[in-house]
């Protein structure tokens, strides 16, 4: 038996695509704890670009929307099983 | 003028009517100040995320205003001066954040999230 790899299937890879340019998002309400929780994993810390496939444009934006969000307590610095 | 907005937090031992008079002692500096004052908004006791002062609870209270920037330095010099002040932070608003807030006060989306509740609610009932 030969040692290969398994072929990819490209058809089942979805591209990544930035929701803010899709959807037309222009501020992020730091006010908000639902919607930034979508950029925080369980432990409260932000998600990587490569994973949410955010822009670079806007996750500088969603960065300093959380931070703001810790500061006022509408978000916690260190979380446990927040999700 | 510029756009801003600024959050603070009021110390939960306070009575609902000291909370008050709090907030309308920072609406009247900022109206000493020449600001126009846009929309305030009280979010009432709420729960904090992590405990501030050892208090896990705080009076939230938003103002919105246009004011010139020297203000925000009187305005937060009160803050730091007024110890039933836990927190407060104030940003400047880009034209993005205007419209977003205008529509926000017009309840554009509360009414999303409201309907998003309530068909999950009769989701969950037919479920």
């Amino acid at each position: 038996m030969t040692l290969m790899n398994e072929p990819i299937k490209r058809a089942e890879i979805k591209p990544k695509y930035c929701r803010f340019k899709k959807n037309g998002i222009k501020y992020i309400d730091y006010k908000d704890p639902d919607f930034l929780m979508k950029f925080i994993n369980e432990q409260g810390k932000l998600l990587p670009r490569r994973l949410t496939g955010t822009s670079w444009k806007f996750q500088k934006k969603v960065t300093q929307a959380v931070k703001r969000a810790r500061h006022i307590a509408v978000l916690p610095y260190l979380g446990d099983a927040l999700k | 003028m510029k756009h801003y907005e600024t959050v603070f937090i009021l110390n939960p031992v306070l009575s609902e009517d000291q909370a008050k008079d709090t907030v309308e002692k920072f609406v009247k500096v900022l109206t000493k100040a020449k600001a126009q004052i846009v929309n305030t908004e009280n979010w009432g006791l709420k729960k904090m995320a992590y405990p501030i002062q050892n208090k896990s609870t705080g009076f939230y209270n938003l103002i919105e205003f246009s004011a010139s920037p020297d203000t925000i330095q009187t305005l937060e010099t009160e803050y730091r001066r007024d110890e039933s002040v836990m927190r407060f932070l104030t940003i400047a608003l880009d034209k993005h954040a205007v419209e977003y807030n205008s529509r926000r006060r017009k309840g554009e989306f509360n009414k999303n999230k409201k309907a998003a509740t309530a068909k999950k609610e009769r989701e969950e009932v037919s479920a």
